[in-house]
């Protein structure tokens, strides 16, 4: 493998010398790829990005891009790009103007100035409108405008910081694949910023689950969404059920657990006797009793949304939440009746309790 | 009658009052005699004629203008300055250094003045023509601190860190950027700088020699000096001189959207 493009190294940040915004930080993004720094606000997502463009300056450790340290080096001499939340577009310069900018700081003739522009446009399909004030152009135009702004001057790395989080679903979800497809036809690399763990499943390489300045789990969409590390990241990623149980022994590659309500239960997974959390996808959690792991459960609630019906179901104390694909022909759940449900032991994790909760 | 009625005659009274004395001297300055009566006995442009005929007068004139310009330039680069230090600037005391600022404005002139005349004395700079623009400078800084610290507040802080991010140098960032989208502040405050130096008078009157007699200082030695109607013809375009810049930031105000 490569050096990687960008490299963290023990990077802290404190704004009080106390709280810790970011924990020493270690992390490498590898050239041409798509990494997301995912995490709820205040998590240090956003400070970890502004560090790397120049903005704010780490209390301790260093930034490498390219191998060399940039932790010292003025935000205008990074050569990133970058796509902030609001666009941030000059407003007095038209849609042309706005291109142009990083062009003329970098003392472009004309000639390739007018060529770069021309090009930017067709790429974010903004042909027609170079005139235009940012004011005069919607949302999502305003956005591929500052796509274009930040790609124009052919960076190596782009950041962008929620940048789809003031558009409305629709628009957003068209971005979302609009910049994906960016990514591959420009090879750029591009580390991205969002609370939204759907945004960041549907376009990452890689994603970075942050929690209160640290890293809580590295890995592809599918490591994160099947493995969750920590009970954060699977009660964060997609819905879960965190169950609280007993792990009575392990039995082979499994582990027997005791449900609150006192069934019985088989979890391919490794745990010492005592209690742990077992974590299972709603979608995961099947209809009917013919699976190893059976479990009876009353219906509290039963939503039919078209292509599943969302259940919610008692188990002893404590709550599930299970997804039935729609299929012609079965049965509508109705809230008070008693219905067995059963998981393949492989749909269940198991993670230490008390993790963080 | 309704109070809505009573406020408004009260409110042309007190209109009446601070109107009254500038309006009698516009007919005053077109009187055809030297004495000073109303309704003037004729008309005439003579006393306008005198007044443009006076070297006192123009080399009164022309200093209000050579203060009020170096005193709007100095002003307003300064005063820019200082408004984006405050505004940008994260340090401890920013609040007690505008408060430092804004000072001259609550100061009695009576005070600033004796103040720099002691202080000018002791240094020569009393009756020097940069120590009078230093003096002005001084009490127009703070209109313009404001005017521009007005602007900057509508200003989006990310569009500094985007044109960083483009690769713009601090110096390139604020001139294509911050400058032109906080224009119509330091233009207000320009104005607010010039009407400050180009009315002001007690200042003048400590620290100007003879050589620096500005109009307001003008007419005041007129008026002890000689009372005839050239006072009234230069007061009146001093007074029109006033409401044009009046007018001018006016205009700038509404063009940059709640500034000043």
């Amino acid at each position: 493998m490569s050096a990687p493009l960008v490299l963290f190294r023990r990077v802290a940040k404190s704004y009080d010398g106390r709280t810790q915004a970011v924990a020493p930080l270690d992390l490498a993004v590898a050239e041409g790829e798509f990494l997301t720094l995912l995490g709820p606000s205040g998590s240090g997502k956003t400070t970890t990005l502004m560090m790397l463009a120049g903005f704010e300056e780490p209390s301790s450790g260093e930034i490498l891009l390219e191998g060399k340290v940039i932790t010292r080096v003025p935000p205008h001499r990074r050569g990133i790009g970058v796509v902030f939340q609001n666009y941030a577009l000059f407003p007095h310069m038209s849609v042309a103007e706005n291109l142009a900018f990083p062009l003329e700081m970098r003392r472009l003739p004309r000639a390739e100035r007018e060529a770069r522009i021309a090009r930017a446009l067709a790429m974010v399909r903004m042909e027609g409108l170079a005139d235009r004030r940012p004011a005069q152009l919607s949302g999502g135009q305003q956005q591929r405008v500052a796509l274009a702004r930040a790609l124009i001057f052919s960076p190596r790395l782009v950041l962008m910081d929620e940048p789809l989080g003031a558009l409305d679903r629709q628009l957003r979800e068209q971005l979302q694949l609009e910049i994906k497809a960016l990514h591959a036809r420009l090879g750029v690399t591009i580390l991205y910023v969002t609370h939204d763990q759907g945004e960041a499943l549907t376009m990452s390489d890689r994603i970075a689950v942050f929690r209160t300045g640290r890293v809580e789990q590295l890995g592809t969409p599918r490591e994160i969404y099947d493995r969750p590390a920590t009970a954060f990241v699977a009660g964060f990623i997609g819905e879960n059920n965190l169950i609280p149980v007993e792990v009575l022994g392990q039995e082979g590659a499994f582990a027997r657990c005791r449900l609150p309500g006192g069934a019985e239960v088989l979890a391919a997974a490794a745990h010492p006797p005592g209690p742990a959390l077992l974590v299972l996808r709603p979608e995961r959690i099947l209809l009917g009793g013919d699976l190893p792991n059976r479990l009876f459960a009353t219906v509290r609630n039963a939503v039919f949304l078209g292509d599943q019906t969302r259940l919610v179901v008692a188990l002893g104390e404590t709550t599930l939440t299970v997804k039935l694909p729609h299929r012609a022909g079965e049965h509508a759940v109705a809230p008070g009746e008693r219905i067995a449900l059963g998981f393949a032991p492989d749909a269940a994790l198991l993670l230490p309790a008390e993790e963080g909760r | 009658m309704t109070p809505r009625i009573l406020v408004g005659a009260a409110a042309g009274l007190v209109l009446l009052f601070l109107l009254a004395p500038i309006l009698a001297i516009l007919p005053l300055s077109f009187s055809a005699s030297d004495i000073l009566r109303l309704p003037p006995e004729g008309w005439s442009l003579r006393w306008y004629a005198a007044l443009l005929s006076s070297e006192r007068w123009l080399l009164a004139a022309r200093n209000s203008l050579l203060v009020a310009g170096a005193t709007t330039l100095l002003g307003t680069v300064l005063g820019t300055l200082a408004a984006l230090g405050l505004h940008f600037g994260r340090f401890p005391g920013r609040g007690a250094v505008l408060a430092l600022l804004a000072a001259p404005v609550v100061t009695p002139s009576i005070v600033t003045a004796a103040a720099l005349f002691l202080a000018y004395s002791a240094v020569g700079l009393a009756g020097t023509f940069v120590g009078l623009v230093l003096a002005h400078t001084v009490i127009s800084v703070p209109f313009v601190v404001l005017a521009v610290l007005a602007s900057l507040r509508s200003f989006d802080p990310a569009l500094l860190r985007a044109a960083a991010s483009l690769g713009a140098p601090p110096a390139a960032a604020f001139r294509r950027v911050v400058l032109p989208l906080i224009a119509p502040g330091v233009a207000a405050g320009a104005v607010f700088a010039f009407a400050t130096s180009f009315d002001e008078f007690i200042l003048t009157l400590f620290l100007a020699g003879p050589g620096q007699f500005t109009l307001p200082r003008q007419i005041y030695a007129a008026v002890r000096d000689v009372w005839d109607p050239t006072i009234c013809a230069a007061a009146v375009l001093l007074f029109l001189a006033s409401m044009l810049l009046l007018l001018a930031s006016e205009a700038l105000r509404r063009r940059g959207g709640g500034i000043g």
